[in-house]
Order: structure tokens, then sequence, then C-alpha cells
């Protein structure tokens, strides 16, 4: 009788620390970057491209990566939406419920959403060449957005599913067509749709491996989809590699803004799915 | 306007179902363009040799991906070791004993560690997690050590895998019905010992296809583990040398490696085992999980 509490005790304790350590690595990760890169980090390095002898130290900052990433990013959010909005309406209300071709779809959206961003770099990197393309914004936008659909589609997916079914039901016996009907159901879906973008940003915006060979490199903003784009994550890899000690400090500022914005965007899409299932009919 | 309308709704439809087939497709597509690259490698040097030979020296035309293969399965093996009781733990105590409050708390904790990018995780393992190797827990075992290890490697990943697991793992533990762990807490046992009776015993395969899946995403995640493992092609003998793994070998040497055939064939090669590797692991892990979340829906 004494031992089983005993261990009970025990136990709890060690579940408790295990989960104490989990939370203390999130700060101590955080803390680590804030702290190496605070002292990098001034106005220039977020509203100046890189000067002459930028990666020997001297002045400058990583615009052209910032820039660069949001280019990217936005070109690929507007490809994915695309194709992941009527994906997501197709199975959920064309299909019949429990159908196996949705269940196909999502198992397959399940095992794309696996494949390591390298793969889709390499693969995209292959495409390029094979439609005689150079490294560039556009190649960039390409790759990102076969790494950011399967997550959008399966998060928007998640929360459509969710959706009551009296809505389409009522719509449909009003005499709606499906299309109609998807396009009112598609404003009840908004706040859902958001958050799914969101987690699509962050996950786009900060991998490094597809933009690797797609999206090449360059110290200044593009201007056309054909010119190579630098993008925050390689610019933060490029400058770590420096033998200089003040920009690996600016690479350490630079990390700094990538996780402030990953920050921004994780809360923001918790905010926006906590909004959703409040409004919820 | 009766048919302009169903005219709208069967193109909408069909669209539709021309993306829906995209998405299965697209799979195929990329595993046939990875098969086809890879050709000429396996054609020249047959299956076999490109597995198990350690020789690696591609401007010789010795093309042996055993080194690389060796340190993946190492770095993602030490990072399943140290994340699995961590994440088992934490997703037991959030299941169970936390209170609404403290697992509300969590959630973001965890969904920020899955978004933090891998960039960060990498510039945090060179900051910390190498340099403590180097200088604290190597000197005790082995006479030097940069510090950019398998062991590096493989804490990084464990850190980047911890929040897949433990979200993969409640919803496990959520499937258990309620009914069950209520019996055992009723017939007088402790939580812990309905903890390890019931809920355990009960969920071990949705563990298993966690950790399945968890080590698929070890197996290709490339820019942190790229940062912290050195980077040398060897066979790592102990968790104090270097390694160089797959993804990383990928990322360093494709794109400059065009004018050599056989070695972009090569490299092309290393995407598509990752590629088959990480879809067998998923598919199967997925599929697991599927089945187990059915079976508990009413």
């Amino acid at each position: 009788m004494r031992i089983k509490q005993i261990e009970e005790k025990i136990f709890k304790v060690i579940m408790m620390g295990a989960a104490m350590i989990i939370l203390g690595l999130l700060l101590y990760i955080i803390g680590t970057v804030f702290y190496r890169g605070l002292p990098a980090l001034t106005l220039d390095m977020i509203t100046k491209l890189p000067g002459g002898g930028f990666y020997l130290g001297k002045e400058g900052g990583v615009l052209n990566a910032i820039v660069g990433s949001l280019y990217i990013i936005l070109g690929s959010l507007a490809i994915s939406i695309v194709i992941s909005v009527p994906l997501v309406m197709y199975i959920n209300f064309y299909l019949p419920p429990k159908s196996i071709f949705s269940s196909i779809i999502r198992f397959s959206l399940d095992i794309l959403f696996g494949i390591p961003s390298i793969v889709y770099g390499a693969f995209g990197f292959a495409l390029m060449i094979y439609l005689g393309m150079r490294a560039s914004l556009l190649g960039g936008i390409i790759t990102v957005a076969m790494l950011i659909m399967p997550l959008m589609m399966r998060s928007f997916d998640e929360v459509t599913r969710l959706l009551s079914r009296d809505l389409p039901d009522a719509l449909l016996s009003l005499g709606a067509t499906k299309y109609e009907m998807t396009k009112v159901i598609i404003r009840q879906m908004v706040p859902g749709l958001i958050t799914a973008i969101l987690l699509a940003v962050g996950r786009g915006i900060g991998d490094a491996a597809t933009v690797l060979f797609t999206a090449g490199y360059t110290d200044n903003i593009p201007t056309a989809l054909n010119q190579p784009a630098a993008t925050l994550p390689l610019s933060i890899f490029f400058q770590l590699g420096s033998p200089v000690e003040e920009v690996q400090n600016r690479a350490y500022a630079s990390a700094i803004i990538l996780t402030v914005m990953i920050l921004i965007l994780s809360f923001s899409a918790r905010y926006f799915s906590s909004k959703f299932s409040k409004h919820k009919i | 306007m009766r048919k302009i309308r169903l005219a709208k709704d069967r193109i909408a439809r069909y669209l539709m179902l021309g993306i829906a087939i995209f998405t299965i497709l697209f799979l195929l597509i990329i595993g046939l363009s990875l098969f086809f690259k890879a050709l000429p490698i396996i054609r020249e040097k047959s299956l076999w040799v490109l597995l198990t030979s350690v020789n690696w020296k591609p401007f010789k035309g010795d093309f042996g991906f055993l080194p690389f293969i060796l340190s993946t399965f190492y770095v993602s093996l030490i990072a399943i070791i140290i994340a699995l009781p961590f994440s088992i733990l934490t997703s037991i105590y959030l299941n169970t004993y936390a209170s609404k409050t403290i697992c509300r708390f969590f959630e973001p904790v965890v969904d920020l560690l899955s978004g933090i990018p891998p960039v960060i995780y990498g510039v945090w393992g060179t900051l910390t997690i190498v340099p403590l190797i180097a200088n604290k827990i190597a000197p005790k075992f082995v006479e030097f050590s940069t510090g950019y290890t398998v062991l590096a490697g493989g804490v990084v990943l464990a850190v980047m895998i911890i929040p897949l697991l433990i979200s993969i793992m409640l919803e496990v533990f959520r499937s258990i019905p309620q009914e069950i762990t209520d019996a055992s807490l009723s017939l007088g046992a402790t939580k812990w010992q309905t903890v390890k009776r019931v809920i355990l015993r009960k969920s071990f395969p949705g563990i298993i296809a966690a950790t399945v899946l968890a080590l698929s995403r070890a197996f290709g995640e490339t820019m942190a583990v790229l940062m912290v493992c050195g980077n040398i092609t060897q066979i790592p003998h102990s968790v104090f040398d270097a390694c160089y793994p797959l993804p990383a070998l990928i990322a360093n040497n494709y794109g400059e490696m065009l004018s050599m055939p056989s070695y972009e064939s090569a490299l092309m090669f290393s995407a598509f085992l990752l590629f088959i590797i990480v879809v067998i692991f998923n598919g199967l892990s997925r599929f697991t999980l599927i089945q187990i979340e059915k079976r508990y829906q009413f």
C-alpha cells in the first residue's frame, strides 16, 4: 500500500521535471540567440543592404535577405492558397463523407508533409534544370510552395472538418449548387485559413534547405522573377561560416530577426485559431 | 440562368478533381524523377556497392554511401534515445496529471519549439552544445574532440523532434477511452499504476508509430545537423567523432557538381534513398495512427 503511493510521488516528480526541462529548453534556445545577438542588432541590420566589405565586418545590413524571404514566402503563399483551398473544399464538401478517395488524398498529404525539405530542394533544382531555369526568385517560390502546401492543406482541412454539417445542408436545401455553397462556406472558414497560412509561413520562411539551390543568393533586392534572391536562413548560415567575429555576431543578430518573425507568426496563428473556435456556429 | 450555374458547378468540380488527382500523383512524380536521375549511377555501380562501400572519392568515381548512411542512422538513433523518455513523460504528465491551466500554458510551448527554424537550432547548437561537448563532456572520455560530433547532432535533433513526439503522443493518449482509465482508478490503482498498466499498454502501437514518424523526421533534417556534425566523410567510431549525414552531403555538394554527371547522379541517389526511407516510415506510422484514431471514433 505504501509502496504504490511512494512510486506515484516519485514518478510525478520525474514527469514534472521532464516538462520543466522542455519548457527550459525553449527559453534556453531563445535566450541564447538573444543574448548573443542583441549587442550586434542595430537599426542598420534591418534597413540597409550589405555594403562593400560587409562580409569582412564592415557596415551594412541584411535587408536583402529580409525582403528576399518575404518575396519568396508571399509568392509561394499565393500559389499554395490557390491550390489548397479548392482541394480542401473538394475533399470536405464535394466528396461524400468517409469516401475512400478523400482518405487516400489525406494520406498522401500526410506523407508529402513528412518529406524532408532537402528532398524538395533537390527535386526543385532538378526540375529547374529540366526547364532550363537558373537559381532565381521564381525557383525559390515554386520549391517553397511545394514545401508549405501539404502543411497548409492539412491544417486547413483539420478546421474545415470541424465545421458542422448544418450550414452546408441548409445551403443545399435552398437550392444552391455545391460551388455556390463553397463560396459561402469559405467565408466561415477565413479564421481557420489564416491560421493555416500563418503556420505555413512560419515553416516556409525558416527553411533553408529548400532555397539553398533554388533561390541562390545575392546582395541586392531582386527586381524580377528570374533574378536570384537572398533569404534570411541562408544569410544566417553564410554569415556564421565567416571567420570574422563581427560577421558571426551579425549572424546572431539576424537569428534574432528570424526568431522574432517566427514568434509573431506563431502567436498570431494561436490568436486566430482561438478566435475561430469562439465564433464557430 | 440555371444552366450557367450548373455549368459553373461542373467546371469547379472537374478543376478540383484535377487538383486532387495531381496531389496524389505528386508523390509519384517526385519519387520517379529522383529515381530516373539516380538511375545512371545505379546502372554504373550496382545498388549493393553503392549501399555498402565505404570508399567516397567522387573525383575517382568511387561512390560508397555507407559512411553517410551510418552517420544518418547514428545521429537519428541518439536523437530518439534522448527525446523519447522526455516526450513520453511530458505527454503523460500533460494527459493525466496536469491541470487545464498548465495544459493550456504548455500548448504554445510545444508549438513554438516546433516552429523554431532549423537554422536557429543550428545556431543554438554551435553556441551551446558544441562547446559543452568539446570542453566538458568529451575530455572525460576521449583525448580530443572538436565538439562537432555525432553526439552534438543527436542532441540538437532530439530537441527538434520532441515537439512532434509530444503532439502525436497526446493525440494517441486522448484516443484511449475514458472508461478504461476510470475503471482502473476505481479499482484502487494509483494514477501512475493506471498509466503503467493501462494507458501505456493500450497506446503502445501509437507510441511506436510516433517514434517511427519522429525517426523519419530526424533522417531528413538538414540545416541544423549540417551545422553541428562536423561533416567529415568517415564511419564514426564513437559519439565523439565527426560524421556526415546524407542530407548534409546533398546540401553541401549539390548545385556545384553539375559538371560531373556521375557525381550529380550519386547525389540524386542519396536524395532518392532519403525519399524512399521517409515515405515508407511515414506511410507505416501514419497508417497505424489512422487505424488507432478510427478504432476509438464513435
